[in-house]
């Protein structure tokens, strides 16, 4: 990398390190006294807050004023971690995490999350002296990207390129995602799919030749460049690979989890309405909350926190979708009625249609011919962001899902896709036609949950996330995959009037593959909510009218949430929703044997 | 004056009161900043103050909320290793150990400890300072041996 050009972009060409505009965040006076005193030392520029919510802002206010930000994990206003994803879906800076413990566990939260580090306290200014690394490497994939096209370099993909983007194409970049993210911000562009980085997609065949080449290699063995090689497939990076291989990775995590998770999930049902509350945070926080939600109400609920998540997306308001939602995320298939809670979810417009989608989600499961009852759904799209994104998103983003899920510019996509009438008219004619990939949807929402975050963004952008935090899942990337699709039209639905256009969707799905059909609906539903998508289409369509405006926030804030996520590929899950779709449109068979991705995390009826 | 002073820190780092970390914060310390390991370690002490007290009251409840104890604890450990107070951290890593275990007795027996650490190092710090404010700005990389 050229330090040379980085120094380009600031002020202080000469040295470099000098002068890097720091952001410590710890509610431990002493410790942020000694940190500051210490950066200082290291000759940076540095700005100091005891409050979350303070640095937020001061982030949100101007994203350029700092190059990096290092904050405490636990501190009372707002969990670390949940800044941390913050942080990196929104403004996609790099951010270190400090803490005075040094579990592994805390440790792996952060790197799911996406921390560029973590350092245990007390921190030395050896190690401080190092930090301006993760600065240039979040830039330099621009630059290196042109350069070394094979770099391994993931974070290449984290700065905003879009060229990057443009040159993983299609690949789903981990970092794109957050690049992406944070170009695209889904939560709240309306522009349908304008930011969208190229990003791989994963196409079902593509995907089959991914989980095949890891099933050959054995999921210890499986490294990227191997499954690369094994794959033989001409224009795909190994670091496509790689963050195929983290979401499919997350992915199987939240399947395996999922049981407890659904377990979690019903409790997180109950738990909902904590999380509603959580989504009181900025929307994002209630995103995060959705996806922390998902971990933190319920810990297990992760996937299926999404429910509660969804909760969160709504932020406050749509604390109310959120119950409504999270029921029917956490609960799988069985859960949809809960879905059918939605109804409520919408509050916040924006959830509505989140929910919607998930909750048509969820409800697809059960409701399967209940989409009726999408106003659940349809506030499930929330959910069903948050299922599928909030479950994938949320929840996933608790665990691992989060991160790619959150982070997942796509989910946003998707949602906000969604929103737009992209989905609508995809999903007319993708859902029928979908079968294999909601991505029909035309919007891209199936095209791996990125493309369906594109779209959507606008207002789907949450339901983008969904889809694809549904895409991620994997396992239910069937349903997911419709739910994907779902979850975009979901969103899309919500922004739809589409009442009739669910129904033609729902029957699409059905036909898409039967994934769609409620069972899988319900599959997806459940992890995906995105799944649920058909029916939150449904739903969408119906509660949408009303509820848009809501559903919207959920996806942004599912969109944030995948962001949260600490910047997991988002976009991965998208292709991984899409692929799951288009795997599950492929192989009628529910519990295709990729599908065994975490997305089991939204668990929620997922069958995976 | 010199003299004494290096001694006696060269003695509490023997002692294990502290630790490197002590070291680090004394060489940040510079003309523009000539006091900040005595400004760092007033801060702690008064800041804690009010922690150790929710630390007390929480101890007192009945059953124990370990969760929340933890959390003191973890914030109470950070500042301490701040600046480098080793056996107060020793301390705190044990007493979340007991919270792990859900050993309400460990807690209070732990707490206890603490307590005493805590105040000991404070006595110490102060007397310290006050020969270093006495012996004016004095070399800062005096590491003990």
């Amino acid at each position: 990398m050229t330090v040379e050009e980085i120094r380009g972009d600031r002020d202080n060409y000469d040295n470099f390190p000098v002068g890097l505009r720091v952001l410590a965040v710890d509610d431990d006076p002493i410790c942020l006294k000694v940190l500051d005193t210490l950066l200082r030392k290291c000759q940076y520029h540095v700005t100091t807050t005891s409050e979350a919510r303070i640095a937020l802002k001061m982030l949100r206010e101007n994203k350029d004023r700092f190059d990096l930000v290092i904050s405490d994990v636990q501190m009372p206003d707002m969990d670390g971690f949940k800044l941390l994803e913050l942080v990196g879906l929104e403004m996609d800076l790099p951010v270190i995490m400090l803490s005075a413990h040094d579990d592994s566990k805390l440790v792996m939260k952060g790197v799911t999350h996406g921390a560029c580090d973590y350092l245990v306290k007390p921190v030395r200014i050896e190690e401080l002296k190092n930090i301006w690394q993760h600065v240039i490497r979040r830039k330099k994939p621009s630059q290196t990207k042109s350069n070394d096209q094979g770099k391994a370099s993931g974070e290449a993909n984290g700065s905003p390129t879009s060229g990057n983007g443009d040159q993983n194409g299609k690949f789903n970049r981990k970092r794109k995602d957050e690049g992406y993210e944070s170009d695209d911000n889904g939560n709240d562009s309306e522009d349908p799919g304008t930011q969208k980085k190229p990003r791989v997609v994963w196409s079902i065949e593509l995907h089959r030749k991914f989980v095949g080449a890891v099933n050959q290699l054995g999921i210890e063995k499986a490294v990227p460049k191997r499954i690369l090689d094994m794959m033989n497939v001409e224009g795909l990076t190994r670091e496509n690979v790689a963050s195929h291989l983290q979401k499919y990775r997350l992915y199987l995590k939240r399947i395996n989890s999922a049981a407890s998770q659904q377990a979690n999930m019903a409790a997180a049902l109950g738990i909902k309405d904590s999380f509603m509350r959580m989504g009181s945070l900025d929307g994002l926080g209630d995103y995060r909350t959705l996806s922390g939600a998902g971990r933190l109400a319920n810990a297990a609920l992760s996937p299926y926190t999404s429910g509660v998540m969804l909760g969160r997306l709504n932020s406050p308001a749509n604390i109310s979708h959120l119950r409504n939602l999270t029921p029917p995320s956490l609960i799988q298939p069985n859960h949809t009625q809960n879905l059918k809670m939605h109804p409520v979810l919408s509050p916040t417009g924006q959830n509505p249609s989140l929910f919607q989608g998930i909750q048509s989600s969820l409800e697809l499961d059960d409701l399967g011919p209940a989409i009726g009852s999408s106003s659940n759904l349809l506030n499930g799209i929330p959910n069903n962001p948050l299922m599928s994104g909030g479950g994938g998103f949320g929840n996933q983003s608790s665990h691992n899902m989060a991160a790619s899920f959150n982070t997942e510019p796509q989910n946003a996509n998707v949602i906000g896709s969604s929103n737009s009438l992209l989905f609508t008219e995809p999903f007319h004619g993708n859902n029928c036609s979908n079968g294999p990939y909601i991505q029909n949807n035309s919007i891209e929402f199936s095209s791996s949950a990125n493309v369906v975050l594109g779209p959507l963004e606008d207002s789907n952008a949450h339901s983008m996330n969904m889809n694809q935090t549904n895409n991620q899942r994997w396992g239910e990337n069937r349903q997911n995959f419709v739910h994907g699709s779902n979850n975009n039209f979901g969103s899309l639905n919500s922004h739809i009037p589409a009442n009739d256009i669910l129904s033609p969707l729902n029957r699409s799905l059905d036909q898409n593959g039967g994934i769609f059909n409620n069972q899988k609906m319900d599959m997806f539903v459940n992890g995906r909510s995105g799944g649920c998508a058909s029916t939150l289409l449904q739903q969408n369509d119906n509660e949408k009218l009303g509820t848009e405006p809501r559903t919207r926030s959920n996806e942004n804030f599912m969109l944030e949430q995948p962001k949260l996520q600490g910047g997991f590929v988002p976009q991965s899950y998208d292709s991984l929703d899409d692929l799951v779709s288009a795997m599950i449109k492929r192989e009628q068979d529910v519990a295709t044997p990729n599908c065994d991705f975490g997305f089991d995390d939204y668990s929620f009826g997922q069958g995976v | 004056m010199q003299k004494q002073l290096a001694k006696m820190k060269q003695s509490l780092f023997d002692q294990g009161y502290l630790d490197e970390q002590f070291i680090q914060l004394e060489e940040l310390q510079d003309d523009a900043n000539p006091n900040f390991v005595e400004e760092v370690v007033t801060l702690y002490y008064r800041d804690s103050v009010r922690l150790v007290q929710n630390i007390e009251q929480a101890l007192e409840k009945n059953p124990l909320d370990f969760a929340k104890l933890d959390s003191y604890m973890h914030q109470f450990k950070g500042s301490s290793s701040s600046f480098g107070a080793k056996k107060v951290k020793t301390e705190c890593t044990q007493f979340r150990d007991h919270c792990r275990a859900g050993n309400a007795d460990g807690c209070k027996r732990t707490f206890q400890e603490l307590k005493k650490e805590y105040a000991t190092l404070k006595k110490k710090l102060e007397v310290y300072f006050q020969f270093a404010r006495q012996a004016g700005p004095v070399e800062k990389a005096c590491r003990p041996k």
